[in-house]
């Protein structure tokens, strides 16, 4: 049993912060949200230069080999900086689609371009009715000689706008909620049929509406079995989950952060208002939750190396169930301890509270998640 | 990072696991799983089997006892301890005035009292709390006026836990009224034999004894009594506090309690079905079940850190040890009354203590529920750890 980083993660996770630290303030976020497409190229270059966007891949394709721990590092440190940058979908998505289910072309074809920073992508998943079950599948992939043509609608997919390649899952055989019969497409973005409508999202960050009418791609498209890709879907989808949660950590752990400066700071009476037991208490609460979030996340990136798929999705569930918990306490807190100010544009603190808000929501709320873990037994069983 | 325990950690867990299956008395750990109270007697027994092992004081100096277990170690024993379940060693002399006798004793006492606490030849009991004095300890009036070769102990204190089975006491006496309220406080260990000493019972609204107010009415101790320094005892106080902390959390006894409730909701039927299959008391369950693990992840942190860092300060976040340990043990106890229901009305009169083998098993769901409130009480309450936290972590 050992909570310490590697000496090489420590290496890491002082890079990743010095980097942050320099070039990702609160008005430097402001700026890159305002360039094209909603977030800086700039910056995701040297994200590429120091090595952060091929972290997890491979040393053969070209990435650093690097493992989960490796990932809630960096994860942890956009959370805190409320990095708007994509590289959730295309180095935590995309990537993970790509090294669990990925060709030796598609590697070949498609992981370069992700390390260097020259491509982005988006994960195409969420319908119209499926909610959180990522089985819920309309959008169809029909077999045409040797092509899949892919027809349907996708909701939500962060960086769609700006993505590069979509990768898709659409359904090969079987009704709306089967298991089987779902596949994984990798589509260019520009591919014909393929319309994107986009919008800015509550936190800042950039999504896309994205209709596919008789979409054709080859069969080289399909990432993994195509009749049954939900197992390799589940998988990543877990990554995502477990990456969520370190983002959700950093970004509560900043938030903690600037409420205990502000009250420390903030005079009323006469007195710091921080100076008052019920706000002490208040934030010592609020201490409480992170640290089980921080917990429950470091459970998480642990169980992404369990083999029984079981173990590791009841893992990941639980740690987003108490994640959710907890951001939701720590989210509101602070914008209530900030007073009228966190009520404000223009302070820092909203913008993690809105982040924290629309994390919870991504991939299974809490609810969902609970329901899962006790639909599955329990956590102790 | 790797939160998996060593091949080593792994065969020493499957050691002490082997050794509660053999040693424990069965009757005794059924008592503790049904949530009863144990005779004095039963726990000594066990005590004493624990102590012939060589694992009765196990956190103490190799020298006076000890095993000199890694961090980790002590951890998967307390663990498996609370989970067996079986008794845990009695708090006040192993892990609260044994540490502060060989820190701050000097050889006379050392010898005299540390294998008699070892063995609990002498039950000992806390005398701290005071009737105005709660979390403000250090406001306590029982007085030690030194006359000759001797002090004069007179006042009371209270909540003093199964001070009706205590052979000896370690007490917070003031023994200079003119300093400031933490300077003149002395620790002073005694026979509660001595003439003058009164115990009376408190009962608690589960209708159990285990506290008791003790009356001092001129008390004779002799002067050599007196534990390290005169007026240094609010030191040694805080020391002996900061020990007290090391397994608050008692993670292992909510989940034994945690796999009770799944046990229990499999058999117990409402509204046609298993309480386990109401997906609303399931996800209540799971939900704690979560708290838990999340609980023993900040704990096996927080003892990682010591054993990086030595024990030397308590760590302050072992005040959130506290808060969620006490919150999750009071949750696993409602939710037992909620599957018991409207069964958890009648009150057995006759308490527990006894064997009455006709009293039902749902009889001690509400009074452990009642007696649970006290967790976040005791220990210092967790009012006083959010202080701890706030001032200690955040410098509010």
């Amino acid at each position: 049993m050992d909570f310490d980083l590697s000496e090489e993660q420590r290496l890491l996770k002082e890079s990743v912060d010095g980097l942050l630290a320099d070039a990702y303030d609160f008005d430097a976020r402001k700026k890159y949200m305002k360039e094209k497409g909603g977030w800086s190229k700039a910056l995701w270059g040297k994200l590429a230069e120091q090595g952060l966007l091929g972290l997890p891949f491979a040393e053969i394709d070209g990435g650093f080999g690097a493992g989960a721990v490796e990932t809630m590092i960096v994860m942890e440190a956009l959370g805190k900086a409320l990095v708007v940058e994509p590289y959730l979908a295309t180095v935590v998505v995309a990537g993970g689609f790509l090294r669990h289910g990925g060709s030796a072309e598609q590697k070949a074809k498609y992981i370069p371009g992700i390390i260097d920073g020259s491509k982005t992508f988006g994960f195409a998943q969420l319908e119209k009715n499926s909610r959180y079950d990522l089985f819920d599948v309309v959008t169809t992939a029909k077999k045409k000689g040797d092509a899949y043509v892919i027809d349907g609608e996708k909701f939500v997919v962060l960086n769609g706008e700006n993505a590069d390649t979509l990768i898709v899952t659409a359904r090969t055989k079987g009704g709306q909620r089967d298991k089987t019969g779902i596949g994984v497409f990798l589509v260019p973005a520009d591919a014909k049929g393929v319309t994107r409508k986009g919008y800015p999202t509550q936190d800042g960050l950039h999504a896309a509406d994205i209709t596919f009418t008789n979409v054709e791609v080859g069969a080289d498209a399909a990432i993994g079995d195509p009749e049954n890709g939900l197992p390799l879907i589940e998988r990543v989808a877990d990554e995502a989950r477990t990456a969520l949660c370190a983002e959700a950590v950093g970004a509560m752990d900043e938030s903690l952060k600037e409420t205990v400066e502000y009250i420390k700071t903030r005079k009323q009476f006469g007195v710091a208002i921080g100076s008052f037991q019920s706000l002490q208490h208040r934030a010592a609460d609020m201490f409480v939750a992170l640290e089980q979030a921080r917990s429950m996340s470091m459970f998480a990136t642990m169980a992404s190396d369990f083999d029984d798929a079981k173990e590791r999705a009841s893992a990941v569930a639980a740690a987003k169930v108490q994640v959710g918990k907890s951001l939701k306490f720590v989210g509101q807190q602070s914008i209530q301890l900030h007073g009228g100010i966190g009520m404000t544009m223009e302070a820092k603190i909203g913008h993690y509270f809105k982040r924290l808000t629309m994390i919870e929501n991504t991939l299974g709320d809490t609810d969902y998640h609970l329901r899962r873990v006790s639909e599955g037994g329990g956590l102790l069983a | 990072m790797d939160l998996a325990f060593t091949k080593e950690e792994i065969a020493f867990r499957e050691e002490v696991r082997e050794f509660f299956k053999n040693n424990v008395p069965p009757e005794t750990r059924r008592k503790l799983q049904e949530g009863r109270h144990l005779s004095k007697d039963e726990m000594v027994t066990w005590w004493r089997i624990l102590n012939k092992k060589g694992w009765g004081v196990t956190h103490w100096p190799k020298e006076y006892g000890g095993t000199g277990w890694s961090t980790v170690q002590h951890y998967i024993f307390n663990e498996e301890l609370q989970s067996y379940p079986a008794p845990q060693p009695l708090a006040f002399g192993v892990s609260m005035v044994g540490p502060v006798i060989y820190t701050f004793g000097n050889e006379k006492q050392k010898k005299e009292y540390l294998p008699r606490i070892a063995n609990v030849d002498d039950w000992w009991c806390q005398g701290f709390s005071e009737p105005g004095s709660g979390s403000d300890l250090a406001s306590l009036k029982t007085k030690a006026e030194r006359k000759g070769d001797k002090w004069i102990i007179n006042g009371q204190k209270t909540w003093t836990t199964l001070a009706q089975h205590a052979d000896m006491i370690f007490c917070l006496c003031r023994t200079d009224p003119a300093a400031k309220k933490q300077m003149g406080i002395s620790f002073i260990v005694f026979s509660m034999k001595s003439k003058g000493v009164t115990v009376r019972p408190i009962q608690t609204i589960d209708g159990g004894h285990e506290v008791n107010e003790v009356f001092f009415d001129d008390v004779e101790v002799p002067y050599e009594n007196l534990i390290g320094e005169e007026n240094k005892g609010w030191d040694y106080a805080k020391f002996l506090l900061g020990n007290e902390r090391t397994g608050i959390a008692r993670v292992g006894v909510s989940k034994e309690r945690l796999r009770r409730i799944r046990a229990l909701a499999s058999k117990v039927e409402a509204g046609g079905r298993p309480v386990i299959e109401d997906p609303a008391f399931r996800e209540k369950l799971t939900a704690c079940e979560i708290e838990l693990k999340a609980l023993e992840l900040t704990q096996l942190r927080v003892v990682a850190d010591e054993g990086k860092h030595g024990k030397g300060k308590p760590n302050p976040a072992s005040s959130v040890l506290k808060i969620k340990g006490s919150e999750i043990q009071q949750t696993t106890t409602e939710l037992l009354m909620e599957i018991i229901g409207p069964f958890a009305a009648p009150y057995d009169e006759h308490g527990d203590a006894g064997s009455n083998e006709s009293m039902d098993w749902t009889a001690q769901i509400a009074p452990s529920y009642f007696n649970n409130r006290k967790v976040s009480i005791y220990g210092g309450s967790n009012e006083i750890q959010r202080n701890i936290i706030s001032k200690a972590v955040l410098g509010l």
